[in-house]
């Protein structure tokens, strides 16, 4: 799970703080997966080490929010538009990327959605090619196979119900977080649609 | 060596305001000894541009072309005839004639053919064979068979022959998964062997067995997967 592009996801809707990013992180994946308000707070400070986010003046209350940045939105972009390799995932960075995906601005779900799918199919084909391979008749390596592939078929059975449901009730309206005052940064133009949209990954 | 081209293929029903654009501008190719699969979801125009492929529809705009013959230009007679010899189809309603026994089933596009009876059944029982069907199983109607052996019958028949091009609509229908898996294998077979092989399915276990996949969405190609291997050895196998 990925807390870096996580957070930059929810940024993207507009400057928040750390307990907004902690609350609007487990609202958008269901509180499935709890996030400690210290990994935050380490994380925002290496995205700002990056320059990926930067920081903001501090509101009245001491709160800290923190902004995306343009190289910050191109990384979010890369992510968004790089399918994540079986091998390589912790297994539920997908349905967090998707989750943030539905309620990030400007991203284009269909093309995240696609970009898995046919990611995933490519997989699904080298199992396949793998299992048909009589050279190895290890049954135990075939069954090992088949939970693979059979995982594979579950992630785009999952991916098309998404899609469709995404096409038939179209996008959530994200309310914006609420507006942090440290009277002192007019143009913050905290909910903007992002200056460079995220479809340029194209 | 390119058994199927589809050049700028269009495919629209009706006109006017009623107008269905069920294929819209699509090119594909399909070399010997690959099997290319079609994804897509329901209504985006898979079994348009496989029934385009097969010659048993025709295109409102573009070119068809299988083994250098463009479709359109071929009177009934002869499409009727490239249709029988070199394109194989199986679809998910296995399409049997009930009133014939499965051995005359699988033989059914050799006797259209003109070929001779006794012939014909020798070819449609190796076939059945194939397939994995039993002999004893030969002369019964398709319905006293199960639905695994009746699309095997189907399959049987799509592959008898020298047919070049197999064209599959969701070939596997309502059958178990290790059934549904075993016709799959033979469609992998008969690609390696150096058919051109199109198959529409919606189900990506399925899609897993081709060397690529084509997207469909609303009647368009939206994305198309690169081969897993080098076309040249696509090609050695082939041969
Ligand atoms: N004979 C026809 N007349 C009018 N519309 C048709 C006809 N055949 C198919 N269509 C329409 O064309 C589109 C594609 O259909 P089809 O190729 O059967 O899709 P799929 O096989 O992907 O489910 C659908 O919108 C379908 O309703
Ligand atoms: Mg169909």
């Amino acid at each position: 799970m990925s807390v870096k592009h996580s957070l930059l996801a929810l940024l993207e809707r507009g400057p928040a703080y750390g307990y907004q990013l902690r609350a609007a992180f487990e609202g958008a994946t269901g509180s499935t997966w709890p996030l400690n308000i210290g990994q935050v707070y380490t994380t925002l400070s290496r995205l700002e080490r990056d320059e990926m986010v930067e920081a903001l003046p501090e509101n009245d209350s001491g709160q800290r929010p923190y902004r995306i940045t343009e190289s910050g939105r191109r990384h979010l972009a890369g992510w968004f538009a790089s399918p994540i390799r079986a091998a390589d995932r912790p297994r539920d960075e997908l349905t967090i990327k998707l989750a943030l995906a539905v309620t990030t601005p400007g991203v284009d779900v269909a093309d995240v959605i696609q970009r898995q799918r046919a990611a995933t199919l490519r997989t699904l084909q080298e199992y396949t090619r793998l299992k048909a391979d009589d050279e190895r008749p290890d049954l135990a390596w075939k069954l090992v196979l088949e939970s693979m592939i059979f995982k594979a078929e579950a992630e785009v059975r999952w991916l098309d119900h998404t899609e469709a449901i995404v096409a038939r009730a179209g996008l959530p309206a994200v309310p914006p977080f609420e507006p942090y005052d440290d009277g002192a940064e007019p143009s913050a133009a905290p909910f903007a649609t992002p200056s460079v949209p995220i479809e340029e990954k194209r | 060596m390119t058994v199927l081209q589809m050049q700028g293929v269009n495919r629209v029903h009706g006109e006017g305001d009623n107008a269905v654009h069920a294929l819209v501008n699509a090119d594909l190719s399909v070399e010997a000894g690959e099997l290319v699969a079609i994804m897509g979801p329901s209504g985006s125009g898979k079994s348009t541009l496989l029934n385009l492929a097969g010659g048993l529809d025709a295109p409102t705009g573009g070119d068809v072309i299988v083994e250098g013959t463009v479709l359109a230009t071929l009177s009934k007679k002869r499409l009727a005839a490239l249709r029988r010899r070199h394109i194989g189809y199986v679809f998910q309603d296995y399409n049997l004639v009930p009133s014939l026994t499965i051995a005359e089933n699988a033989a059914l596009p050799l006797e259209l053919d003109g070929m001779s009876v006794a012939k014909a059944r020798r070819i449609a029982l190796a076939s059945l064979e194939e397939v994995g069907l039993d002999a004893k199983l030969a002369d019964r109607f398709p319905d006293e068979v199960s639905g695994g052996q009746a699309q095997r019958t189907a399959i049987a028949r799509a592959l008898i022959g020298e047919r070049r091009l197999v064209l599959a609509d969701e070939p596997t229908g309502a059958l178990d998964s290790a059934t549904g898996e075993d016709v799959l294998k033979l469609l992998r077979r008969r690609c390696d062997e150096g058919a051109a092989g199109l198959l529409v399915t919606h189900d990506a276990r399925h899609a897993g067995w081709a060397d690529r996949v084509v997207f469909l969405r609303d009647g368009r190609i939206v994305d198309s997967s690169a081969p897993l291997d080098e076309p040249e050895s696509l090609l050695e196998r082939a041969e």
